[in-house]
């Protein structure tokens, strides 16, 4: 009976781990995601936001 | 599976949360206590869905390689490390459930009989392939070298399979000549089992494929 709990608790352990890990990296990925994004957003608008005083 | 709305993802995890819950159910109460082994042999309704997800999920990646050797589309190669992954996960999840049962049964953690030895080199193959994958860095390449490697690889999954077959082994041998060697209260709850782990690994299979999707965005996104 003891092997038979340890087999289960290593089963669900290495799947939950795996899980942890998947979150963990779609969390990271999503944040760089968004960051690269932005930065690439940022030189296109920069230019028009340093015009605008001069417009105004 | 990458343009799954939200729902359909919640739902098939609901779907194989909710089965998983049944197995378990199944397993610890239902299914009838096996007279030579004992309780211990309740490890097998999950040892042999997991080798059973694990071959699935490395058929999957085998497929998805020729696509992708034959269409060069990334999505291919996505699915083809996706399932990858998920299959080693559970290989590795077969062979150690495995290891529990030999100690019980046999005295030995291991031995090297013809399904271990094999299982041994099928883990080391596709260990090997997520290795190469993380050690290549130029894009077009690292997909055409991992895809032949994966066609290549696969080949150790069918020989696993014959393996308590075609050699002489201590190894059960649950299912042979179109029947199984199990009482149909048994069967019926490794059936059930088996579908709940499948349903698992397209939940797994779905979150696995929106990460590499998204790895694939960055990394275009920081050489563009």
């Amino acid at each position: 009976m003891v092997y038979l709990f340890a087999a289960f608790l290593v089963l669900w352990s290495i799947t939950f781990g795996y899980l942890f890990i998947l979150g963990g990296r779609q969390r990271q990925l999503s944040q760089q995601l968004a960051s690269l994004r932005s930065q690439r957003a940022a030189p296109a608008e920069a230019p028009r936001d340093r015009a605008m005083p001069e417009e105004g | 599976m990458e343009r799954w709305t939200r729902t359909h993802r919640n739902l098939l995890w609901a779907v194989s949360a909710v089965t998983i819950g049944i197995a378990l159910f199944l397993v610890f109460l239902v299914a009838p206590r096996e007279a030579t082994m004992g309780d211990m042999q309740r490890v097998f309704y999950f040892h042999v869905p997991a080798a059973w997800v694990g071959y699935l999920a490395l058929f999957v990646s085998f497929v998805a390689s020729l696509l992708y050797l034959r269409r060069r589309e990334s999505r291919w190669d996505r699915l083809a490390l996706s399932s990858a992954e998920i299959g080693l996960v559970f290989i590795t999840e077969g062979i150690i459930t495995g290891s529990f049962w030999a100690k019980a049964t046999w005295g030995v953690w291991w031995t090297w009989e013809p399904r271990l030895t094999t299982s041994a080199v099928l883990w080391a193959i596709y260990a090997s392939y997520l290795t190469l994958r993380r050690a290549m860095e130029e894009q077009g390449r690292r997909e055409r070298v991992a895809a032949v490697y994966s066609v290549l690889g696969f080949v150790a999954v069918p020989i696993n399979f014959m393996a308590i077959r075609w050699w002489r082994t201590v190894h059960p041998l649950v299912f042979e000549g179109g029947g199984s060697n199990l009482t149909p209260a048994m069967l019926r709850v490794l059936i059930f089992c088996i579908v709940s782990f499948t349903l698992f690994y397209l939940a797994v299979l779905s979150l696995r494929l929106g990460i590499a999707w998204a790895e694939e965005q960055v990394e275009q996104l920081r050489y563009e």
